[in-house]
């Protein structure tokens, strides 16, 4: 199966990136990000606030069928270049883990074609291995550890 | 249809991990692995279908029999730690990529 989203975080690192080739232009790519629309339907969060510019904000939030708030997430624009840059703050809310900074790359491979490249530095080795681990569906992630438990009776 | 999903549907049940753990120490064919279990033998076939069609065994014709083996490649591939955040990148991607494909701008 094609991997078209590769993630890569080497050891002992605080970092890790994230790319992926898109079939779309380098605009319709941007827009994806730049849209509150757009964001809220492809991250299925809810976009409380995107304020695409220098010492701008944003805040996520997402709820779950009885409109309980399970996720919360706000961060600071530092540097918005429309079709080239965007670096920002992440932080969850009301969970203990200490802000991120994410660098966001978007270049163009052909007309029709585009690339993202996401640069994201963690605080902590541990942190980062930690935000990794979680955030997936619970079911997912248990059936993952019980498939890590298995593989590590293999020879 | 998202295979890989199905990967982790396929060893959240508790019948099917116990097959793999037996299957990891030995290649086994389907009766040998049915005497295992309580369960009855139609039951294991369709556990037996589900694991080869997630890639996690492989069938092997032994002569007059057909063997399961474990593909530890693809078990090692999966419990890569790294492996269900990727797939939840992938997944977002996707679903952006499917929505600007159909994106038609505001006049």
């Amino acid at each position: 199966m094609e991997r078209k989203t590769k993630v890569n975080a080497e050891e002992g690192k605080q970092e890790l990136t994230i790319t992926r080739e898109f079939d779309l232009s380098l605009e319709l790519l941007f827009k994806a990000y730049e849209d509150p629309e757009i964001v809220e339907q492809w991250m299925g969060t809810k976009v409380l606030k995107l304020e695409n510019k220098k010492f701008g904000g944003w805040q996520f939030q997402t709820s779950d069928a009885k409109g309980n708030v399970v996720f919360q997430a706000n961060g600071v624009i530092h540097e918005f270049l429309p079709n080239q840059r965007i670096t920002r703050t992440f932080e969850m809310e009301n969970a203990p883990f200490e802000a991120q900074l994410e660098f966001l790359e978007f270049e163009k491979l052909t007309d029709d074609t585009s690339k993202l490249n996401m640069h994201i530095v963690y605080r902590s080795v541990g942190l980062r291995d930690q935000m990794v681990k979680m955030g997936f569906a619970p079911g997912l992630n248990m059936a993952h550890n019980r498939l890590e438990d298995i593989v590590s009776k293999l020879k | 249809m998202n295979l890989r999903r199905d990967v982790f549907q396929a060893i959240a049940d508790p019948t099917r991990r116990a097959i793999l753990l037996l299957v990891a120490s030995q290649s086994m064919t389907a009766g040998a692995i049915a005497s295992n279990f309580d369960t009855a033998r139609p039951t294991v076939s369709k556990h037996l279908q589900i694991l080869t069609e997630c890639e996690l065994l492989e069938q092997k014709q032994n002569g007059r029999e057909i063997h399961y083996h474990i593909n530890a490649k693809k078990m090692k591939e999966v419990a890569d730690f790294l492996e269900p955040f990727r797939e939840m990148w992938d997944d977002r991607f996707n679903k952006l990529e499917a929505i600007m494909k159909k994106y038609k701008p505001k006049n």
